[in-house]
């Protein structure tokens, strides 16, 4: 059985309907990939299933666990984590307290109102053992603003990598990378995905079909095609759209 | 790692030197011309305006209604001590937890919003708290508020205090200040002040990593209504007497300029000096001018817009300042970056 199953979902906002019948089942252990072109709802797919909107129809099931319409806390606590494309990050925060703050076990102390964070040296050490990983060494004390715009990138997967996730959602990783920053953040998402189930989605093919062990292909609120990167590639859609150009 | 920053401790360094400053108060104040009442009364707007900055500056909200509870915190204690029971322990420990309570009311209503929706939702319950205190009139005693609150007895077991002398009052307020201090230090500092800051600064992501923000909002929201009504109790003993002034759209107002001109969202000791410089500038200009507030008012105007971080922002940037013409120009620091990448890091920055 997968990991994460997505049965049926369906999702309007006002009278656009942006998910469709739509199904997708993410193995343990992949890393699966959704493509499709701006405004096929991928990205509002990812919002329905890590939490952020309740779908009005189908179910999400997470490890055998139903987990369609929870909100984003109940969800990640469960061990669902997620990037987004539009940076989210603690600005003002050092790259440590992001990924800090982001901790199961600072977390489940949150409303302790009396020790001080700063304490919690074995926490300190967790953080920065994940900023190494996204390869932020030497930038703790850098406050999140001040990082560069590919650090920011690679600290918007640390802080979700942070909540040691058992599946890590990540959306549009390379928006805005150069073709070097891509090409380091490829080698971060295959050192991840040795021991993490992966979902990306991208519009960058080149980057996805070397990573993803299989793609759905997402057009108007709806799977049009799935299988592996060499299935897809011949794909009569994919081929005719520019999506297979790589 | 460079530096790391420092731990919170108990007493740091400014918590020290603004105790031991107020408490040299009755040696010096009459000297210099001011009197030992207002050394009380600055202590007490302290108090209202730190815990205030819980909610605006840690948290990020903008309550335009904490006076309600400041009031409340007076009412509540002038009540207890007249209807109920008269000890000074039970009485202050009623104002408190009874804000808290009315605190944890509102705040139940305003916590999910956001923005100008929570800062009007605010200023809406304010509005309707002072508008109980003038009209309910055999309770409140109307716009006569309560008169005649007794400074009273304050039993310590082994001896008891008579806190009718100014001196004797604000020695007592002193310590219930110190105590108040250091549980908000360490509450801003601790794991949950963190998560506080975080939700302040992105509450999207905080959800996103498992906080529960409408509940963290809720308790910030309560916490900072228990403070504001210890202070109310406070004033209440300086005053004796409560009255719907006290609840009014001014002194929910009031705060808010001492937090920003202080600089409360960037200093925890920013309310602090802003309680401090709005007493001194109505005694001060107010003896000038009786259109003290108009003058007041400009340089609000003028800090909001030319230094909004406050005269803690304008200290802050002025000791990085001094820091920097201090330390010798070295390649690395001059990148802005201090510290050079760790060798034998899996992978270099993105």
């Amino acid at each position: 059985m997968a990991l994460f199953e997505a049965t049926a979902l369906h999702k309007r906002f006002g009278d656009q309907i942006v998910l469709q019948d739509l199904s997708l089942s993410f193995e343990e252990g992949r890393l699966s990939g959704i493509m499709g072109p701006n405004g096929a709802g991928k990205t509002t797919c990812f919002n329905v299933l890590t939490g952020r909107h309740a779908p009005d129809r189908g179910s999400v099931t997470f490890a055998g666990e139903d987990i369609t319409g929870l909100p984003p806390r109940r969800i990640a606590a469960k061990g669902i984590s997620r990037s987004f494309q539009v940076m989210n990050l603690f600005d003002a925060d050092s790259a440590l307290d992001n990924v800090l703050i982001a901790l199961p076990r600072v977390r489940r102390h949150g409303f302790d109102a009396w020790r001080d964070l700063r304490a919690d040296s074995a926490a300190e050490h967790e953080a920065a053992s994940v900023l190494a990983r996204v390869g932020l060494a030497g930038q703790e004390r850098t406050p999140a603003k001040s990082l560069s715009y590919g650090e920011r990138r690679a600290l918007e997967i640390g802080v979700a990598l942070a909540a040691a996730p058992r599946l890590l959602f990540l959306d549009e990783p390379t928006a805005g990378l150069g073709a070097d920053g891509t090409a380091r953040l490829a080698e971060l998402v295959s050192e991840l995905k040795r021991t993490l189930t992966i979902v990306v989605i991208e519009h960058d093919m080149r980057f996805l079909f070397r990573l993803a062990d299989s793609v759905a292909v997402l057009h108007w609120g709806q799977v049009i095609a799935r299988g592996t990167p060499d299935e897809l590639r011949e794909n009569a859609w994919v081929r005719r759209s520019s999506l297979g150009a790589a | 790692m460079s530096t790391a920053p420092p731990r919170a401790g108990f007493l740091p360094l400014p918590m020290l030197v603004l105790l031991l400053v107020l408490a040299t108060t009755p040696l010096w104040l009459a000297r210099v011309g001011l009197y030992q009442y207002l050394a009380l009364e600055v202590m007490v707007w302290m108090l209202f305006a730190l815990g205030y900055n819980l909610m605006l500056g840690t948290t990020g909200l903008p309550s335009f209604g904490h006076g309600a509870f400041f009031g409340a915190g007076a009412y509540a204690f002038g009540l207890l001590q007249q209807r109920v029971f008269a000890n000074v322990w039970f009485d202050l420990g009623g104002a408190i937890v009874g804000t808290a309570l009315l605190g944890a009311l509102v705040g139940a209503c305003v916590a999910h919003k956001r923005g100008i929706y929570f800062a009007l939702l605010t200023i809406a319950f304010g509005q309707v708290f002072w508008f109980v205190s003038v009209k309910w009139h055999s309770v409140t005693g109307g716009e006569d508020g309560l008169q005649n609150i007794a400074r009273p007895l304050l039993p310590l077991g082994f001896a008891t205090v008579d806190l009718r002398a100014n001196q004797a009052l604000f020695y007592f307020c002193l310590a219930l200040f110190a105590i108040a201090l250091v549980v908000l230090w360490r509450l801003v500092h601790s794991r949950f002040g963190r998560v506080l800051a975080a939700i302040r600064q992105n509450e999207l992501r905080a959800a996103f990593v498992g906080y529960h923000v409408w509940l963290y909002k809720w308790l910030s929201f309560t916490i900072a209504s228990a403070f504001a009504g210890l202070a109310g109790a406070m004033f209440a003993m300086a005053q004796q007497s409560a009255y719907p002034n006290v609840m009014s759209l001014h002194s929910s107002g009031f705060v808010v300029m001492m937090v920003l001109i202080g600089g409360g969202l960037v200093s925890f000791w920013g309310p602090a000096i802003g309680a401090l410089f709005f007493i001194l500038a109505r005694d001060v200009l107010g003896a000038a001018t009786e259109t003290w507030l108009l003058w007041y008012g400009l340089l609000f105007v003028v800090m909001v817009l030319w230094q909004p971080e406050g005269i803690a922002g304008i200290w802050q940037s002025w000791r990085r300042r001094v820091a920097a013409a201090a330390r010798p120009v070295s390649p690395v620091a001059a990148g802005g970056v201090a510290v050079p990448l760790r060798e034998g890091a899996l992978h270099g920055p993105l």
